[in-house]
């Protein structure tokens, strides 16, 4: 198959600033619409509250079950799932905590159901999450998820650079920034899968950065003397036919769990689909950007520092190399060789 | 082919036959997790206040009594909060004799806070107090395990939760009458009885006439309902009881679900030998009054004292045969130091799990064919290899699964959808690395090696950092989060070795048969 069997060369670097505008808007979309809605949606196991899952006998409409509850307040129903029968109730609170009144609020819409005639029905699921339970969540999501990107962080930047790792990191920001914008925005609330999901698009997101890194990594090695920003350029042009089939691939196994996965693995697979794309796309232009962008910083200050210690001593002269283009990094041996010297 | 060569087709082939034998019959040997079984989860709190003030409470008590057994008279002397001891009104002149008696009874576990002009504080100490809390958990944990056990759930957890400590997780996999089974759990099962001194009546009011309103210390007011023999609407009636009981649940030896002379379910019940004395001595010395039998502090029957009892007795109320039998149950395992509350219940219905089940199947299969048909067309021969790898990598995922026990969940399941996107991974970063080499115009197997050994390393990196998010989601995640893990770090691993190994293999198999001068990739 003729499919990039050649060598790509397309111009991502130049064109980076491009992507930076449509994640920004994405992102800002996102944020607004939270903002709008008075914050994240957050589902049941971070906010608290009742969530249940009824099985009629008959299809039956949402609006109908709505008509049946208007007894009871700040109820969402959903028609759930694809046997037209299947509904979904959701409160805000599951009682506080005293005894058994955590389970007060499932309890008054079955009962209110019951006494409103619409009874041929079956709870297949029922979840209970008090606000105590709901915080510890939160907390232990946001731990993992700051404890991840330390690790990564720490392991990207000893096995690479350290600008690679703070690329990687931002480009998991970015990932994470806009799942959640496009959750928000497709209406997904968060729930303990989902981010569990983005979790996982954390993994994939580094993943993917490696890739590319690793390329730069090797190509430091023979191709020293070119610009920084074309051998990034060029690297991912050259991990580009395995970018797109692995995405794509992975993308392709993911919409399957999408599409046949159910209802209960919606949100989780949506995320999923969301991170594999833009897990791949923050790879391209994110990771890669940051990257460049402290190389440079680094590279002129140094230059800088190096140009005002010329006039003052002959060795930082040969150490810090000012007759180098200010844009051409050391490649990562010959700089440990300095650091090590200095 | 070469003596090496083939010792590394069997290896692989040991592996393959290995992974296949522990995971068969699939059935049987792969843990399903509650949202694919349907089941319970329960997050429960040990109210651990209630244990340390039962223990202020009978440090009180028997204060008050060594109190008054040498005549000094205090005003009052009460628990005031579940680790708080207050004593008012001690007179002047006998402050040195209190002050003793109170070091001697009180000082193993209590300290003075402050005491003049006859007012005592005495306040917990704090190791005393935590020692107490987790003692109350680890009973209630045993508590718990006993009765669940009893329930007959395969396969139930009941596991200390969460870094607070006074969180208890249960779950019951395949349950699906959360009522009964919440009932049971936390069913204290406070078990007293009580001598009845006045009642029953039909207001606390009434009980007090007698006595112009105010109530013994030594007594207290609880409540029972009216029995139903006449048939007529269950009414809340009052009894004055003695304070202190007869007989606690501490002094049973057993009990069990039985009939009584109405022919209606009850519980009969036996003492042991400390119990079985009391309990002789208070009915021979009280023949002709009632004696209330106390369930959590509420009264289920107060039949009258017809002679002396000594190891037997029975309760019975207005039970339904499986209301007997599950008290006797909770009976039987002993009382909950604690009352319990709910934190958090999840149930899943066994249908929606089942339905699950099959949806991540149809997306497992569909994902997996995706992949294969991709490869195979795309890289033709050597396609084979990858998607020989791939399944290999599951079969391993699955074995292993089985072999550690480990659970398998919804999330799990897609866990396993990734694994099949991380073997296409490397498999397509080896692949591209091999077309790359032969674009240079090396030669076939030259190509083929070349390609293994520069994409070892990024196959390594990329599978370190992934596992290091994976090692955060076990840490974060309860139940299916952490089964998600588990399947995502053991896919890992095993897609080291089908990725760098397996599949490298074949290729060796492939080429050594024949001088090859192309490569089908």
């Amino acid at each position: 198959m003729p499919f990039l069997s050649k060598q790509p060369d397309f111009d991502f670097i130049g064109n980076r600033w491009y992507a930076v505008a449509v994640s920004l808007v994405i992102v800002v979309a996102g944020m607004a619409m939270a903002v709008a809605r008075g914050g994240l949606p957050l589902g049941i196991d971070f906010s608290g509250g009742t969530l249940m899952v009824l099985e009629f006998e008959q299809p039956i409409t949402e609006d109908s079950v709505r008509d049946a509850l208007t007894a009871v307040d700040e109820k969402v129903v959903q028609q759930y799932g694809d046997s037209g029968a299947g509904i979904l109730i959701r409160l805000p609170q599951a009682g506080p905590e005293e005894g058994t009144s955590l389970e007060q609020g499932a309890e008054q819409v079955i009962a209110t159901l019951e006494a409103s005639g619409l009874d041929g029905f079956e709870v297949v699921s029922r979840e209970l999450v008090g606000p105590v339970i709901g915080e510890e969540l939160q907390q232990r999501g946001v731990s993992a998820f700051v404890f991840a990107m330390a690790g990564i962080l720490i392991y990207v930047g000893l096995r690479f650079r350290f600008s690679f790792g703070v690329g990687a990191i931002v480009a998991v920001a970015h990932d994470i920034l806009v799942t959640l914008a496009l959750l928000t925005i497709f209406g997904y609330e968060l729930s303990l899968n989902v981010v569990a999901a983005m979790l996982t698009i954390t993994g994939y997101s580094v993943n993917d950065s490696i890739v590319v890194f690793d390329r730069v990594r090797e190509n430091l090695r023979s191709m020293r003397r070119d610009e920084f920003e074309r051998l990034v350029n060029t690297s991912i042009n050259q991990t580009l036919a395995r970018t797109i089939i692995t995405s794509g691939t992975t993308s392709f196994a993911v919409l399957a769990l999408f599409v046949f996965g159910g209802e209960v693995l919606r949100g989780f697979s949506f995320t999923m689909l969301v991170g594999v794309i833009t897990g791949t796309y923050s790879t391209i232009f994110i990771a890669t950007s940051t990257a460049i962008a402290i190389t440079q910083g680094r590279a002129r200050w140094r230059s800088q520092a190096a140009s005002e210690h010329v006039s003052a001593s002959g060795r930082s002269q040969r150490s810090a190399g000012p007759s180098r283009s200010p844009r051409a990094p050391r490649s990562p041996r010959s700089k440990g060789r300095k650091a090590r010297a200095s | 082919m070469t003596k090496n060569l083939q010792w590394k087709l069997l290896a692989i082939i040991a592996v393959a036959g290995l992974a296949a034998l522990s995971v068969y019959p699939p059935e049987e040997r792969i843990r399903l997790g509650l949202d694919l079984e349907g089941g319970v989860h329960m997050v429960l709190r040990v109210q651990t206040d209630d244990a340390l003030q039962l223990e202020t409470e009978t440090a009180a008590e028997q204060l008050g009594e060594q109190l008054s057994l040498q005549g000094i008279e205090v005003t009052s002397i009460v628990a005031v909060d579940p680790t708080t001891i207050r004593i008012e009104g001690v007179p002047d002149e006998r402050d040195a004799e209190f002050r003793q008696m109170a070091e001697d009874q009180l000082s193993l576990s209590y300290d003075r806070e402050s005491g003049a002009g006859g007012s005592y504080t005495y306040r917990m100490r704090l190791p005393v107090e935590s020692s107490l809390r987790d003692e109350s958990v680890r009973q209630a944990l045993q508590t718990i395990e006993r009765r669940v056990n009893e329930l007959g759930v395969a396969e139930p957890i009941v596991a200390p939760y969460s870094v607070g400590g006074d969180q208890i997780l249960v779950q019951l996999p395949g349950v699906s009458d959360v009522a009964r089974a919440k009932e049971i759990i936390r069913s204290t099962a406070l078990l007293e009885l009580k001598l009845v001194e006045d009642g029953p009546a039909m207001s606390e009011e009434l009980l007090l006439q007698t006595r112009n309103g105010v109530l013994p210390p030594d007594m207290e007011i609880v409540t029972g309902t009216s029995e139903l023999l006449s048939g007529g609407v269950p009414e809340t009636v009052y009894y004055m009881v003695r304070r202190v009981a007869a007989v606690t649940g501490r002094d049973l030896r057993n009990a069990r679900p039985t009939l009584d002379e109405f022919n209606q379910p009850a519980v009969s019940f036996s003492l042991n030998r400390e119990g079985a004395r009391k309990f002789g001595e208070i009915t021979s010395q009280n023949i002709g009054r009632s004696l209330a039998v106390l369930l959590d502090g509420r009264v289920e029957t107060a039949p009258t004292i017809e002679g002396r009892i000594t190891d037997e007795g029975q309760i019975s109320g207005t039970f339904t045969q499986q209301e007997a039998a599950d008290l006797g149950l909770v009976l039987r395992s002993g009382a909950l130091p604690a009352s319990l509350t709910y934190l958090e219940e999840r149930t899943i219905g066994p249908q929606l799990g089942a339905d699950s089940i099959r949806a991540g199947f149809i997306a497992s299969v569909s994902g997996m064919i995706v992949v294969a048909i991709f490869m195979l067309v795309y890289y033709r021969l050597s396609g084979v290899n990858a998607v020989v790898a791939i399944a290999m990598n599951l079969l391993i995922l699955m074995g292993f699964m089985a072999y550690l026990g480990a659970v398998l969940t919804l999330p799990g399941i897609a866990g396993l959808i990734l694994t099949i996107g991380i073997g296409v991974d490397s498999n397509v970063l080896i692949f591209e690395r091999i077309k790359e080499e032969l674009r240079a115009q090396k030669a076939v197997k030259a190509a083929v090696n070349a390609g293994f050994d520069r994409v070892f390393l990024t196959i390594l990196d990329t599978h370190i950092a992934s596992l290091i998010s994976a090692a955060f989601l076990f840490q974060f995640g309860s139940g299916p989060i952490r089964g998600f893990a588990t399947t995502l770090a053991i896919g890992l691993i095993s897609n080291v070795f089908t990725a760098l190994f397996v599949s490298r293999t074949l290729f060796e198999a492939t080429l050594s048969r024949r001088r090859a001068a192309t490569l089908s990739i």
